[in-house]
């Protein structure tokens, strides 16, 4: 266990003008769980790419020690020699190849060329043993959930005599579920004698499995805490990111809650691909002006579906049900019939449904609603440079100019840059899907004090979210999906963890 | 955190406004060696005034297509078919003008019409049955080129009346006539006016857009490159006037596509359509999801696009005097290299109309210089896809640099 496998000395990573990493050490002990913490931005990824060979030894200072050697990586398949394999958080696995061709994929087990698939499928079945997953070797990745496509990778990187497995936030888009199945399998590993860094921002699943725990702040190193020496609380985690204490983790907010602004009636929809199939039941309900609701429930629960189906039908077929502004009803069957009606929809696939990423940050701000900038079509570039310099001062939004392209932001600014846009569509409701997914803990507080703020403006706010931390921090009224239905509707005072848990839990039971 | 934002725009310095911007100041100065380069070669028939001319009738239908296919390039499609509608769309005013005796002032609307039918043929299933463009367009190329072999039964048809013609071969009176023409060196002052006066205008325009962009604090090139750029284009512009009134003028043809090519640029700069067009080929779900109608736009680029061929199709066919059923073959693969030696991103969202014109005199100069050399058409075509891929590779290769 004290063994010391890998030891990165001081490395310093610098690109033109930015200096990404600076005398950064690591030190992971053979055996253990290790922990890499910090805001986006603080350079876990770019330690990882100079670790692995992705930046070329040379192109940064400092030294590597694996396995008491100084090694020097100059291309990624150097560092996968030595056994050091990173799962990337945007999976590399090719959709429609089976689970058995991916795990082989470049390392096919093959004589001159000829793959010897007997061979294959029986090697990748040991693989999936091992990772506890029951699907059969030829299944397609497109046909599994992303938890599964997540043990897939992490089978593959078994194939390959894994050393040093290096996951890059690992849960972020799996459930509860399967994300706790995910880390018993690591802890099931480490009592194997498998070594691994985890790179997250859920910091109660860190608590859960990490030996150590090395914090990385703007390029630098923080510190390393040893969970075995002390108890280690979140609140020590985060302050040791953000470097001083948050002693709040969200803002406290007076609800000022008025009139019905939405309400949504027996809303049932049918999927968008399987057509026979009922996605959604009987869905209803309300948000009022000034009140943030949430939706709380299990991926696949139906409730992006929902959000999507009431915004211009953008989701599912043969819609049926009632939607009303103020009392009145109001037709939302396309997206600009949706926006005129006062609805906007924040989604949570921000790169790739809610932002162009090669366009800058006031084309983006203005595309919801060009008209606003424009007159007979013809757009005045100064009003959009206005408009724009106004959200980005009032949102926050880090980053050098309006100009510029917002494939270079981080998340947080991203999604503000989302919020600006439909902001400026002036709606009465927002719908925010998984508003803070893969943003740093500062960032989110700035999310959660614009959604206060938007409230305290009178505007209504409906927000999904899977971490149910969040819900129960920022929401007056939780309802809870699950299986496409409303399954329970929850005040403040009655929400907590468990009561949404067993709601869950409960109309699972009846179904 | 997030404390800093309300720093101002700083000005670039020189080195990194370079950087930035290498790709659109590296086609100018392509073209303007490339044209240099030539004129040694031709031992100066380049720039003769009667070649600057044929230069201009050889391109124009070019240009003018390149302006549609960019727009189709940015929407992240490809038109296959231009290149048929020029032939159909060329067969059909021939015989509207010959066998039916219409007059050319009603042909040439029916000619644009019939030429945007065909793209709205097109565009709906690329638009709203989602069909690759690729192969709509494809289909598409097949079709309409069987189509105008039908309706010419294999033989070409012609000539055309005069009023016709003057659309190719036409150029702008000289009603200013200073001097007498038979004695003087400049034939023609309106082309050399003209000329002058758009130049004024574009210098007066420029330094008006930098103070606007100086009033709100948006980023200015740095003068020197500004003053560098302006002479440049004011140079070769006035060289060109001058060298065209010392022979015939302006051809009518480049007047209609000067007109086209403004039009276009000032579409995607500067309005709500050019900027939709850009967001859907950037990301056509997230421009969805923001309230564009996106199936409409695209159907719509389908249209202009074949509007922009059946105009094409009716200069070519009158510059040749007749319409024949093998009119305008591989002409898309000029076009199309245009928009992408111009700078336009196969993958959508990325390109510029003044980049596909430049593109498309990029592959004129080329065309026009070897054939004057007597290089053969054998030669020209590999020199010319080396070009093609050499300007991809020069974007690929910046992007990954920077």
């Amino acid at each position: 266990m004290s063994k010391t496998l890998l030891e990165m000395r001081g490395i310093t990573k610098t690109f033109p003008g930015v200096k990404a990493l600076d005398n950064v050490n690591l030190k992971v002990r053979e055996g253990e769980i290790h922990a890499l913490v910090g805001e986006n931005g603080a350079g876990k990824s770019t330690l990882m790419k100079v670790l692995s060979g992705v930046y070329p030894a040379g192109s940064y200072e400092g030294e590597i020690h694996f396995d008491g050697q100084v090694r020097h990586f100059s291309t990624i398949s150097d560092s996968e020699h030595l056994g050091i394999i990173i799962i990337h958080q945007e999976l590399a696995l090719v959709p429609l190849l089976s689970i058995a061709e991916n795990i082989f994929l470049g390392n096919e087990v093959a004589t001159n060329g000829v793959i010897d698939w007997k061979q294959t499928f029986r090697r990748t079945q040991e693989l999936l043993d091992k990772v506890g997953l029951k699907d059969s070797p030829s299944t397609l990745i497109t046909d599994i959930g992303v938890g599964k496509q997540q043990l897939v990778e992490i089978a593959k990187a078994l194939s390959k005599k894994v050393r040093l497995l290096i996951l890059d936030e690992p849960t972020a888009s799996l459930n509860e579920k399967d994300s706790d199945a995910l880390l018993k399998l690591l802890m099931e590993f480490r009592t194997q004698g498998m070594t691994s860094i985890i790179i997250s921002h859920k910091l109660n699943e860190i608590k859960k499995v990490a030996d150590q725990i090395t914090i990385l702040r703007d390029g630098g190193t923080v510190e390393t805490l040893d969970c075995h020496h002390e108890d280690i609380s979140e609140d020590r985690i985060i302050k040791g990111m953000v470097g001083r204490e948050m002693e709040d983790r969200y803002p406290a907010r007076e609800p000022k809650i008025g009139e019905t602004l939405l309400e949504v009636k027996n809303w049932n929809v049918f999927h968008q691909h399987h057509r026979d199939r009922q996605f959604l039941h009987d869905v209803s309900f309300t948000v009022r002006a000034g009140e943030v609701v949430g939706i709380a429930g299990l991926m696949g629960a139906g409730r992006t579906e929902t959000a999507m189906s009431i915004f211009g039908k953008s989701w599912g077929h043969k819609i049926t049900g009632d939607v009303s502004m103020r009392g009145k009803p109001v037709d939302v069957s396309t997206i600009p019939k949706a926006i005129d009606a006062g609805l906007a929809y924040v989604t949570e696939d921000r790169k790739h449904l809610g932002l162009v990423l090669i366009n800058n940050i006031m084309h983006n701000t203005t595309l919801a609603n060009l008209e606003g900038v424009s007159s007979n079509t013809i757009i005045n570039d100064r009003q959009e440079a206005k408009v724009a310099s106004d959200y980005r001062s009032k949102l926050r939004i880090r980053s050098h100019s309006i100009y510029q392209e917002t494939v270079n932001l981080s998340g947080g600014n991203q999604q503000k840059v989302v919020l600006s846009k439909w902001l400026f569509t002036n709606p009465e409701v927002l719908i925010l899907d998984e508003p803070t997914r893969g943003i740093d803990v500062g960032a989110k507080f700035e999310i959660y004090s614009i959604i206060n703020q938007l409230a305290a403006e009178g505007k209504g706010i409906l927000m999904i979210s899977s971490e149910m931390p969040e819900l129960l921090g920022t929401c007056d009224r939780i309802y809870v999906m699950n299986e496409g239905r409303i399954v329970a509707e929850l005040s403040k005072a009655e929400a907590s963890q468990e009561s949404i848990m067993r709601a869950i839990m409960r109309s699972g039971e009846k179904h | 955190m997030s404390t800093d934002t309300a720093t101002k725009t700083t000005q670039p310095s020189v080195g990194e406004y370079l950087k930035k911007n290498i790709r659109e100041y590296g086609l100018l100065v392509a073209l303007v060696v490339i044209m240099i380069f030539f004129q040694i070669l031709t031992n100066g028939v380049l720039f003769r005034p009667v070649n600057i001319t044929n230069l201009v009738l050889q391109n124009s239908f070019i240009v003018i297509m390149a302006l549609g296919m960019l727009l189709i390039i940015v929407a992240g499609h490809i038109d296959l078919s231009v290149g048929s509608i020029v032939a159909f769309t060329g067969a059909m005013s021939a015989i509207m003008l010959v066998k039916w005796g219409l007059p050319a002032i009603a042909v040439v609307p029916l000619a644009i019409l019939m030429g945007a039918i065909m793209g709205a043929a097109q565009g709906y299933w690329v638009a709203y049955q989602k069909i690759p463009s690729f192969i709509v367009t494809l289909a598409g190329m097949l079709v309409f080129r069987g189509m105008t072999y039908v309706v010419l039964s294999g033989r070409p048809v012609g000539p055309f009346p005069k009023e016709f013609q003057v659309l190719s071969t036409g150029f702008v009176p000289d009603f200013l006539s200073i001097t007498d023409p038979s004695t003087s060196l400049i034939k023609n002052y309106v082309a050399l006016v003209a000329v002058l006066l758009l130049v004024g205008y574009a210098f007066y325009a420029g330094l008006r857009e930098r103070r606007l962009n100086a009033v709100n604090e948006t980023e200015n090139e740095p003068f020197g490159f500004f003053a560098v750029q302006m002479a440049i284009i004011g140079v070769v512009a006035i060289f060109i006037g001058f060298q065209l009134s010392t022979y015939r003028g302006l051809p009518n043809v480049l007047v209609i596509m000067g007109i086209l090519i403004a039009l276009y640029a000032f579409v995607t700069t500067r309005t709500t359509i050019g900027r939709r067009i850009y967001a859907m080929g950037g990301n056509e779900k997230a421009a969805k999801l923001s309230g564009i109608n996106t199936e409409r736009l695209t159907f719509y680029t389908f249209v202009n696009m074949g509007a922009l061929a059946a105009l094409a199709g009716m200069i070519i066919a009158a510059r040749l005097n007749s319409a024949t059923p093998k009119a305008g073959v591989g002409f898309e693969l000029d076009v199309i290299a245009a928009c992408f030696i111009g700078g336009a991103s196969a993958s959508g969202g990325v390109g510029k109309i003044t980049g596909a014109v430049i593109g498309a005199f990029i592959m004129g100069v080329m065309n026009n210089g070897m054939s004057i050399m007597g290089i053969g058409i054998d030669y020209q075509q590999l020199i010319k896809g080396l070009v093609l891929l050499a300007a991809v590779f020069f974007d690929v290769y910046n992007k990954n640099k920077g």
